[in-house]
């Protein structure tokens, strides 16, 4: 009986040493994942169009307290100068272009229920988008001069990572503006 | 230790035996190797096949006689009754299943088709030919997508580029047909598990809809349901479809080709099964077991507030479908522009459907004011 009661434990011990190896290691996995995203994200140029600028003491610096909502929606923007040549004009926080397609803004990533862009997309929907260049993988084409065709490479693991990192970032409400196409 | 070495005793004074033992496991090592290659070499044989779109049209086996653009008469020629709005292209299409193969159509609302199968669609504007688009089922059981877009003197018609092609044909005013790219097809094609659009189950009914917009004769052979099934290339059909074809179950003549429009032309997108799913917005028709279920569309789109703002967007259009307001209704207004960023559907088509936008104008100005039900305006059924 003593012997048995030996051995149910180790049979214990054992069934579940693997069982708590996994759930301790199931957290630190979903924080390496957002971790992957925030890397990507920070080495892949995002912050360059979706954060806004501000003039810090050194110059030009994103201004982390707006990070990643895209177009001030309080900055009205005046109409681009006439394009002469091959010519891409953008507004100074590096947040709206201007160029043959029109005029672009870019969106607030941040995960505001209201105002970002991608509160409808799933994972799937993200990774789609990125790879064809199409809303939500499916509708309206994603404007210039969002590089998705550069993106398009990364991996499903990247671009999960990146979503999920974007999932979590605080959420800014920060409507921006519409686009404007250029006249066919 | 004694019970340990007891057992190699006998290995030890049997060497006689020991040469035909290693021979025995000789053979059944090479036996086994060989096995293992003849294996992977099967298994090799067995890799599905993923092929490349070949660069010439008649590469894909559709004409007889390319030279006369004769069509191979084994392939069947049929039309959807509720076609795809492409600005107006005359267009024409082809099955072709290999032989002795079936769909299957146990599930009404995603056939399952054979590998081999292959579709054709061939567009023409002002009675040229511009472009042939091409289906192939693979393998692997992923879908091939290719384009073909036509030379000027109709004598050849090569592949076109990943990213499509745009001015293939100029409409005036600034407007041209683009030939989609394959992320293009696949943005339409992938949207619902079927892939096949134009070839179901409601598409090929007996039951025509004599009112459905853009109709064209069936031609021949006739293919449809009977067809297919009498010919045994549609297996394990519902007997209830064929006891009752699929029928858009619109309360008027005007709901029910304003409905079947919606889904021969969104559905593909806007459905409960696809990647869009989780928008809650369905224009498909579905052959539901419970008879008199109100289509999708009216569940989803009637009354039904939309999910976001697109440019353009009238500040009093929130709904995606207003009973009797069709100025307010953001499905028309979006169905009613070419905005790149604003019409729907958003790829293939560069002139708006004018005939499409009266149907829908009159299905959404007849429809009952939602107060005079719980959520989903309904007429009384009228016979037709």
């Amino acid at each position: 009986m003593k012997s048995s009661r030996i051995v149910l434990l180790a049979a214990a011990v054992v069934l579940s040493a693997p069982v708590s190896a996994f759930a301790q290691s199931k957290a630190p996995a979903k924080s390496q994942q957002v971790k992957r995203g925030e890397y990507l994200v920070n080495a892949v140029g995002c912050h360059d169009c979706h954060t806004p600028m501000k003039m810090g003491a050194n110059g030009p610096e994103p201004d982390m307290t707006r990070m990643l909502s895209g177009h001030p929606q309080g900055m009205q923007v005046p109409p681009a100068p006439a394009s002469s040549g091959p010519w891409v004009v953008h507004a100074a926080p590096l947040t709206a272009w201007s160029g043959p397609w029109g005029m672009s803004y870019s969106a607030n990533l941040t995960p505001d229920p209201e105002t970002g862009v991608l509160r409808d997309f799933t994972e799937q929907q993200f990774i789609q988008a990125i790879r064809t260049g199409k809303h939500q993988g499916q509708g309206r084409p994603i404007l210039p001069p969002m590089p998705w065709p550069a993106f398009k490479n990364m991996t499903d693991g990247d671009l999960k990572a990146i979503f999920a990192y974007l999932r979590q970032i605080p959420p800014v409400k920060n409507k921006v503006p519409d686009p404007v196409m250029a006249p066919h | 230790m004694e019970g340990a070495a007891a057992p190699a005793l006998p290995d030890m004074r049997e060497p006689r035996t020991r040469p035909r033992a290693l021979a025995a496991v000789s053979v059944l090592a090479a036996t086994a190797l060989l096995a293992l290659a003849l294996l992977g070499n099967s298994a090799l044989a067995r890799r599905p096949a993923v092929k490349s779109a070949p660069e010439l049209l008649q590469e894909t086996g559709l004409y007889a006689d390319f030279a006369e653009h004769r069509v191979d008469p084994r392939h069947l020629e049929f039309s959807p009754q509720y076609p795809l709005w492409s600005d107006g292209a005359a267009k024409k299409r082809w099955i072709s299943l290999p032989a002795h193969a079936a769909i299957n159509g146990s599930n009404p609302d995603a056939w399952v088709f054979p590998v081999g199968t292959r579709f054709w669609k061939e567009f023409s504007f002002g009675g040229r030919r511009i472009e042939t688009r091409f289906m192939e089922l693979q393998e692997d059981g992923t879908w091939l997508y290719a384009t073909y877009a036509w030379n000027a003197d109709q004598d050849e018609a090569r592949l076109v580029s990943e990213k499509g092609q745009a001015r293939a044909y100029d409409f005036g005013g600034g407007r041209s047909h683009f030939i989609p790219g394959v992320n293009d097809c696949k943005s339409c094609h992938q949207g619902h598990p079927a892939q096949v659009l134009g070839f179901s189950a409601l598409q090929l009914s007996p039951a025509r809809d004599s009112n459905a917009i853009h109709g064209e004769p069936v031609p021949a052979p006739g293919v449809d349901l009977n067809y297919l099934v009498d010919n045994k290339l549609l297996k394990r059909l519902p007997q209830a479809l064929r006891d009752k074809p699929p029928v858009i179950q619109g309360a008027t003549p005007v709901e029910r080709a304003a409905l079947g429009y919606l889904h021969g032309n969104c559905s593909h997108c806007h459905n409960d099964a696809g990647s869009l799913r989780n928008l809650g917005f369905s224009l498909r028709h579905v052959e539901s077991p419970a008879a008199g279920t109100p289509e999708r569309a009216m569940a989803t789109a009637v009354g039904r507030p939309v999910k976001g703002h697109v440019p353009g967007q009238a500040p009093d259009a929130t709904l995606r479908v207003e009973a009797q307001n069709p100025e307010r209704s953001v499905l028309l207004q979006r169905m009613n522009s070419r905005n790149p960023i604003v019409q729907m559907p958003p790829v293939a088509t560069a002139m708006t459907d004018e005939e499409a936008i009266r149907l829908v104008t009159q299905w959404i100005r007849d429809l009952e004011p939602p107060a005079s039900s719980a959520g989903v305006p309904r007429k009384t059924a009228q016979p037709e």
